[in-house]
């Protein structure tokens, strides 16, 4: 049982990293209708500046200055490669934001060097044991600043003028341009949310580790909680979130007593599972939007 | 009509259904590919052995690309797995003409035809058992599932040692060898056939048959399906195309071509590990796919050269560029650069030449066929 409870406490953690990077990837399929595959090389550009910033600033500052940071890039990207495709198909679109990872993904690579790198996170491994169950600090504190960035983000698109842009151009993007919201406005801020999203669940991802140039493969992992959840559904990346990461961290913890023939951790592809398990049921996942067909 | 203007006719204009419906249609068409096939042939005593490697390694994923274009650009259906079936074309070569008493399974098929046709019939095998739940998915749910392929795949790469040799150990890639002919063995030094220039009129031969297959099944039946599909998918459906059968029959097809795509790439180099079947593999068709020209095989087959050749060019550039390194522990090196120069590649061609670089070919031809005048 507190095997059980541990694992649990551990998948809420890692969910919380997925339910931040899967946020970033609905936010962009809302506001445009293209999954960005660029997310992943994000990620790591954020969290590798995090690495460089906070031995000068702090941690916490650094965390705050490296997501404004990688915000600005998005929004650079988004200006030159994304913009001038607006109107094309979406997986015109789509293959650019795979050529744009590969050259930001490199690029922020080489930064890595050859030397360990870590994030300088206060939490580390420390952990606090709760009737036998260990609960790890950091695990907790990705918790935290995802429960607390998901609650500015739907009140951001509750109740600002630019969240109310964002909801009208994610219904009808034609319909919202008629009525004077600026499309270019809202791919532009999603772009640059997606982007500090990125940042921030990267370096709760580096938290305890060193980062390394595959420290981005994380991010591939939350396009199955994207395709569970519903693409377009923020509740869904949510709740898809901490599905995944509680059953991958459960199947992790019982790897060898459910698997004893096969040496590597199954829980490595357990999202890729779960996802092609749940579409077999609902071609839509949980919580999307069913495409209505038309000629 | 007399026989002098249907001969030679002017260009685009046909005396018949059946000459406009042919696989080369007009005059030029076939002088072209003559001319290009003759210096094709060639090639392999004109230019030095180690630029014939590279060669022979894109013809191999010209044959890949095109079974991707097939499934991606013909019939609209997204798939970022293709890596995944090349693996497993890449696998059944090598167990089916392993030795059998060998450390890892083997049957001991040394006949290549057998061999070659068995990989890509397990692919194809591996793409129709994918296909049932491809089908219930469009657009980029597609694309993230068939990603899931490769993660899903790589993993029992990395596990089934008995087969694949496990993680960065590998196992020996199956031996091309018919009719007496060892294509791996170098007679160089005899005066005979080196073993590029046989591995590349291999390579060529094979991707000849490929090529003619995919421009006949694009111009057939099944080929105007897939492209109702991809057009409209629900519009086919109404006017009576079988969108399941004929999705289906898409992705087994294209998992067929890179069954023997897989077969055949590591034949060169003898031996291959699970790391190679990556996302980065799957990306690297997908850029030779946008790069030569959606819908197209001879575009597919210049963008597989184009992107076979970018190791070569990106080695060459430290001595234009002094601050790029050819060692992989300083940065920016040229193995970095190369990586940038793909999806450099793909963002440029996407943005300003969205049809590849047989939209260039097709500018040109049509620049010289009104010469005089710009329209």
């Amino acid at each position: 049982m507190t095997q059980f409870l541990g694992a649990v406490a551990g998948g809420v953690g890692l969910g919380s990293i997925y339910a931040l990077l899967a946020l970033g990837f609905v936010i962009i399929y809302k506001s445009m209708g293209v999954i960005s595959f660029a997310q992943p090389s994000f990620l790591l550009a954020g969290t590798v500046l995090v690495t460089y910033l906070s031995p000068e600033i702090g941690f916490f500052a650094a965390v705050v200055v490296g997501a404004i940071a990688i915000a600005a890039v998005a929004l650079i990207v988004e200006r030159i490669a994304i913009r001038p495709m607006v109107g094309k198909a979406v997986f015109v679109i789509a293959i650019i934001t795979i050529g744009i990872d590969i050259i930001v993904r490199i690029v922020s690579g080489m930064f890595v060097g050859s030397d360990q790198r870590t994030v300088g996170d206060p939490w580390g491994l420390d952990a606090w044991e709760v009737g036998g169950v260990y609960i790890e600090h950091r695990d907790l504190a990705a918790f935290a600043v995802t429960t607390v960035l998901v609650l500015a983000l739907f009140a951001f698109f509750r109740w600002t003028p630019i969240g109310l842009a964002m909801r009208a151009s994610a219904l009808d993007q034609e319909a919202a341009m008629a009525q004077g919201v600026s499309v270019g406005t809202v791919f532009a801020v999603s772009w640059g949310l997606a982007g500090a999203l990125a940042t921030v669940a990267g370096v709760f991802a580096a938290a305890g580790r060193t980062v390394d140039q595959n420290h981005w493969h994380i991010a591939l992992l939350a396009l199955p909680v994207i395709i569970l959840g519903g693409l377009d559904s923020l509740g869904g990346a949510v709740l898809g979130g901490l599905i995944i990461g509680v059953t991958q961290q459960i199947v992790t913890s019982y790897h060898r007593d459910w698997f004893p023939g096969l040496d590597t951790n199954i829980g490595s592809i357990t999202p890729y599972l779960v996802m092609l398990i749940v579409l077999l049921v609902r071609p839509y996942g949980l919580f999307g939007t069913r495409e209505v067909e038309r000629v | 009509m007399s026989g002098l203007t249907s001969r030679w006719g002017r260009p685009e204009l046909y005396t018949s259904y059946r000459q406009d419906m042919a696989l080369l249609n007009t005059r030029s068409k076939v002088l072209g590919t003559v001319a290009v096939l003759v210096v094709a042939a060639l090639m392999p005593m004109l230019v030095s052995d180690n630029l014939l490697i590279l060669l022979g390694s894109g013809l191999v994923l010209a044959i890949g690309a095109i079974g991707l274009n097939l499934v991606t650009g013909y019939a609209g259906q997204v798939s970022l797995g293709h890596a995944f079936f090349v693996g497993i074309g890449a696998y059944a070569a090598a167990v089916l003409s392993g030795d059998p008493d060998g450390r890892y399974l083997g049957f001991g098929v040394d006949f290549m035809p057998l061999w070659l046709i068995g990989a890509g019939l397990v692919a194809a095998l591996a793409g129709a058992l994918v296909a049932p739940l491809a089908t219930r998915l469009r657009g980029l749910y597609l694309a993230v599932v068939t990603l899931g392929l490769v993660f899903i795949g790589q993993y029992f790469f990395f596990e089934w040692n008995e087969m694949s040799g496990g993680p960065q150990v590998g196992r020996e890639a199956a031996k091309p060898e018919l009719f007496g002919i060892q294509f791996t063995v170098d007679n160089g030094f005899k005066g005979g056939w080196t073993e590029e220039q046989k591995l590349y009129w291999l390579f060529l031969g094979v991707l000849v048959v490929a090529a003619v297959l995919a421009r006949n099944i694009a111009r057939s039946r099944i080929g105007r399906a897939f492209s109702a599909i991809r057009d409209r998918d629900v519009a086919a459906g109404v006017m009576g195309v079988n969108l399941t059968r004929y999705k289906i029959v898409a992705f087994t097809i294209s998992s067929f071509y890179a069954g023997i795509c897989g077969a055949l790439m590591f034949s060169a180099s003898g031996h291959f590990t699970p790391e190679s079947f990556s996302l980065l593999m799957s990306v690297q068709f997908i850029a030779i796919v946008l790069i030569g020209g959606v819908a197209t095989i001879s575009g597919t087959i210049m963008g597989a050269m184009l992107i076979a050749l970018l190791p070569r060019v990106a080695s060459e550039l430290p001595a234009f560029v002094p601050f790029l390194s050819s060692s992989a522990s300083e940065h920016p090196n040229i193995f970095e650069f190369e990586q940038i120069m793909y999806g450099v590649l793909i963002v440029a061609f996407l943005l300003f030449e969205p049809r590849g670089l047989f939209g260039i070919w097709h500018r040109i031809r049509t620049y010289w066929k009104s010469f005089p005048f710009s329209y």
